[in-house]
């Protein structure tokens, strides 16, 4: 059970680590490296969203978990805020174009893209209670939404020739693929009824 | 085939049409058959090739310390003839500094074959690609801006052509 602590805890690991040893880091102001090293820890908070909400982590009771759910998912939206304002100061123009989606650079319209369905399930979460979402519809707009996040995060990071290590790169967008098709199927997040008002009791 | 966008890297791709495989022999030995000059167009300024871009970078020998060559040629549009003593302002992000910092800034003039050539330090990824920035915006001919990028960080040469329209 301790083994997909350590898993994870290896996934999120190894890549900081050997990015933190990149040797394009001696040529990156302060700024430039904290905006890279943002963009690192948010793609590792993707993956801990799905095993969270899935229950695959052995000891956190499925409030727990869904309370960290929403945490992680402010923390995600905060590490996108510290990437694209870091890029953006170290050199305004490019993040311009990346914004505008007139970059170009592949891998761009992917993170933006990814980012603005970051902001919206934020935003959404934080206001749920207020706008008087019920669980069913909540799910409708942050189920597509959690994908758009997932696959777009996934191929931006893929395409980025930066300071991440090219293998452990690649496993941690494995794993986090691999979490969200997980869930995904676990959950049936494509059936609608039964299963999901069941749940939803079960996990208030 | 269709060739909506004309850059280099998309002629790259496409190596297969015979189209592109003429294209691409220009670019990487900067001579162009006769038979193709008669209707040579002018480059396209690159998106993004503008970025971090300074005004009147100095004509320089080197860039900083040098250990990576920029080359190219300067052709005119239409019949192709080499011009010679075009200037031809570089900038990069590099072993010696940001892409907005003066040191990183030079120019160069080309020589009588409309070619030109200049060293400046090893360029490194930048935004995710390992990429240069070149201008011609002296005002005989329209303004171009490219962004050639390299196939790896480890290269220690990149290319960049110009085919310049009067302005």
């Amino acid at each position: 059970m301790i083994l997909i602590w350590v898993a994870l805890a290896l996934a999120l690991g190894v890549p900081i680590a050997l990015a933190a040893t990149s040797e394009q880091l001696a040529w990156r102001g302060p700024v430039y490296i904290l905006a890279g090293f943002a963009g690192i820890v948010a793609l590792g908070l993707v993956l801990a969203q799905p095993l969270l909400i899935g229950g695959y982590l052995p000891g956190l009771t499925a409030y727990r978990g869904r309370r960290a759910h929403r945490w992680i998912g402010g923390a995600l939206a905060l590490a996108v805020v510290i990437h694209v304002a870091g890029l953006w100061i170290t050199s305004p123009p490019d993040m311009i174009d990346a914004l505008t989606y007139s970059s170009p650079t592949p891998f761009s319209p992917f993170g933006v893209t990814a980012m603005w369905a970051i902001f919206v399930v934020a935003i959404l979460a934080a206001l749920r209670r207020r706008l008087g979402l019920r669980l069913r519809t909540w799910r409708v707009v942050h189920i597509p939404l959690a994908i758009v996040i997932v696959a777009g995060s996934v191929v931006h990071c893929l395409l980025i020739e930066g300071t991440m290590e090219t293998a452990s790169k690649a496993v941690l967008c494995a794993a986090v693929l691999a979490a969200t098709i997980k869930v995904m199927v676990d959950l049936q997040v494509w059936r609608k009824r039964r299963t999901l008002r069941g749940e939803s009791i079960a996990r208030q | 085939m269709t060739m909506v966008v004309f850059n280099r890297r998309h002629f790259l791709a496409a190596g297969g049409s015979v189209l592109a495989t003429g294209f691409l022999a220009s670019g990487v030995s900067g001579l162009l058959l006769p038979a193709r000059a008669a209707g040579l167009a002018p480059t396209e300024t690159m998106s993004g090739g503008a970025n971090n871009y300074r005004k009147g970078a100095q004509i320089v020998e080197r860039i900083g310390k040098g250990g990576f060559w920029m080359s190219g040629t300067v052709r005119r549009a239409g019949d192709g003839a080499p011009l010679a003593g075009q200037r031809i302002q570089i900038w990069a992000h590099t072993v010696e500094g940001q892409e907005h910092e003066p040191q990183s800034h030079g120019a160069t003039l080309t020589d009588k074959d409309g070619k030109f050539r200049l060293e400046m330090p090893q360029i490194i990824p930048i935004f995710g690609q390992p990429h240069g920035h070149l201008a011609y915006d002296s005002g005989e001919f329209k303004t171009v801006f490219l962004r050639p990028v390299m196939r790896s960080a480890k290269e220690t040469s990149l290319e960049a052509h110009f085919v310049l329209q009067p302005a």
